[in-house]
């Protein structure tokens, strides 16, 4: 996986600064080089680029998105945004609900983590929206069990919660063109898996960790 | 409007403002170090994020005043939007109205300062008021919800009037042909500015000093009538003392200022009530840390298109009133 910086990204991630206004709060922790895993809510197509783009350049170099195959592939520019300019990690999140319980799908299931788990070698980050697809904004919703496994798998990563606020007005699902309102990016205290810790309960306590850093409404 | 540099009148007037920007900002920081109450913080803190708005806004000034009518459309246009912004982040908006407030922010707001540029004023004129606020209600209405959908419409519809049209008019003075006062206009953009931003912050200083009565405290709990009095005699003084900078003669100059200082009052009287209306809690965390510009030009708001009429009307050769 490369590690320089698209100019394309580097100019997405300066216009999407430019139209989100984000106020970026790092509530939790610091910018930090060490291996994170960034997860957050997902309610614009901003939101990655918002989150990356608040990340400090030489960890940004080495921290990538995880993009849903069958969206991000779809079409020419969405791949080679996705593949060339952003150095995405492709998931294949269709066949693991959709085959839900059966053996075959417990194999592909931990195929992918492994794959995601090679991605992060000795020194990535990833950005990931466990929610798996684009909500409304007015809730955080349920989270896939990707996460729960990855941090099975590298109990060595940090997992960084992080709450995107207003980008669900400033570029809703279903929409091309942008709505320039303010917006903010809160980034909180890193979450670790316990000891034989059980998946819903982990994946609860990641949710809780997402949704608390809501601050629009909650003053 | 480059001008402007080479006009002793403006630079003695541009000098001044900078002087007292750079006092308030001295005291601001030595007041800030020996406050002993939380009230006295709060209000020091409030004084300092009006000096911080000012330099943002002084900032603007100087640039639009260096590059000349252009560059004060564009520089007004910059404010604009980010009142707009502020406007539009505060006010809950429906998904629905999407597509409505992207023609807003990127086609009638352009549109109504390039009408400037262009010097068209009959459009400049009914950009808004007519065409803008006939386009955005079956604009929202297409999109098929109608859930609050007045309450949406007004929203925007008074959004873009506050922060588009009315502001709009600041830098259209540059454009005004006074006789004897060509070239030197950007004195009468700057005057408009310091009278108005003074008398704000005047009545917020004689409402701390002295104020005991509330207007409407409801509203807004700072606005006393001791300081709405003490502050708009003290910047009507100050406008008439300005005087020599603009076209006026002293006693005209009082009287303007008087117009200025009151428009002020009701501009920023207005925003207080929409802010308590909409619960300014919500969204408010998101407009605080990023200027408050729309705190700034809530009293700009009211007193620029009027101040703007009033010249046009009495001191640019002919123009008459019907």
């Amino acid at each position: 996986m490369s590690d320089r910086i698209h100019p394309i990204a580097s100019l997405l991630a300066a216009v999407a600064r430019g139209i989100s206004g984000v106020q970026v709060q790092w509530a939790g922790c610091e910018p930090d080089e060490r291996q994170r895993i960034y997860f957050a809510n997902h309610s614009s197509h901003l939101d990655f680029v918002v989150l990356w783009s608040a990340l400090p350049s030489e960890i940004r170099a080495k921290t990538h998105p995880i993009a849903a195959k069958d969206y991000w592939e779809a079409t020419p520019v969405r791949r080679y945004l996705a593949q060339n300019v952003f150095h995405a990690v492709f998931l294949d999140r269709g066949t693991p609900s959709k085959t839900k319980d059966s053996e075959e799908a417990h194999f592909v299931g931990r195929h992918l983590i492994e794959e995601l788990s090679d991605a992060l070698g000795r020194e990535h980050s990833l950005i990931l929206f466990p929610e798996g697809t684009r909500g409304t904004g007015e809730k955080v919703g349920p989270f896939r069990s990707g996460l729960y496994h990855l941090a099975l798998r590298r109990p060595d990563v940090e997992l960084v919660p992080a709450y995107l606020e207003n980008l669900n007005r400033i570029l809703p699902k279903g929409e091309f063109l942008p709505v320039p309102m303010l917006s903010l990016l809160t980034f909180g205290k890193p979450l670790h898996i316990q000891q034989d810790e059980p998946k819903d309960a982990f994946l609860e306590r990641a949710h809780e960790a997402v949704a608390s850093l809501r601050r629009i409404g909650s003053a | 409007m480059i001008a402007a540099i080479h006009d002793p009148k403006f630079v003695w007037f541009y000098g001044g403002v900078l002087f007292l920007l750079l006092l308030s900002t001295f005291i601001g920081g030595i007041l800030r170090s020996r406050h002993r109450t939380d009230a006295s913080r709060t209000t020091i803190d409030n004084l300092n994020a009006r000096v911080r708005a000012w330099w943002k806004m002084g900032a603007i000034f100087t640039a639009a005043v260096v590059m000349g009518p252009i560059g004060s459309l564009v520089l007004f246009g910059i404010l604009s939007f980010l009142a707009m912004r502020e406007y539009m982040t505060l006010v809950p908006t429906r998904r629905a109205d999407h597509r409505t407030l992207f023609w807003s922010f990127f086609v009638i707001m352009p549109l109504q300062y390039y009408l400037i540029g262009i010097q068209w004023y009959a459009l400049f004129a009914i950009m808004i008021p007519v065409l803008a606020c006939i386009f955005i209600p079956p604009s929202i209405a297409i999109a098929g919800d109608t859930e609050h959908f007045l309450e949406r419409a007004s929203k925007i519809q008074f959004g873009i009037m506050v922060c588009v049209y009315s502001l709009s008019h600041a830098p259209a003075l540059l454009l005004l042909k006074i006789p004897g006062f060509d070239g030197v206009d950007a004195r009468l953009l700057l005057y408009l500015v310091v009278v108005d931003q003074m008398s704000d912050v005047l009545q917020y200083v004689w409402g701390k000093l002295i104020g005991k009565n509330k207007i409407a405290w409801r509203v807004s709990p700072s606005k006393t009538w001791e300081g709405l009095v003490g502050g708009v005699a003290s910047a009507t003084a100050l406008g008439t003392a300005l005087w020599w900078a603009t076209p006026f003669t002293p006693v005209q100059s009082a009287a303007v200022s008087l117009m200025i200082c009151l428009l002020g009052f009701a501009g920023s009287l207005t925003m207080s009530a929409i802010k308590r209306d909409i619960g300014i809690k919500d969204f408010g965390v998101v407009v605080e840390g990023r200027g408050g510009i729309l705190d700034r030009i809530d009293s700009l708001c009211f007193a620029a298109p009027i101040f703007f009429h009033l010249i046009r009307y009495y001191f640019v050769p002919g123009q008459s009133l019907l």
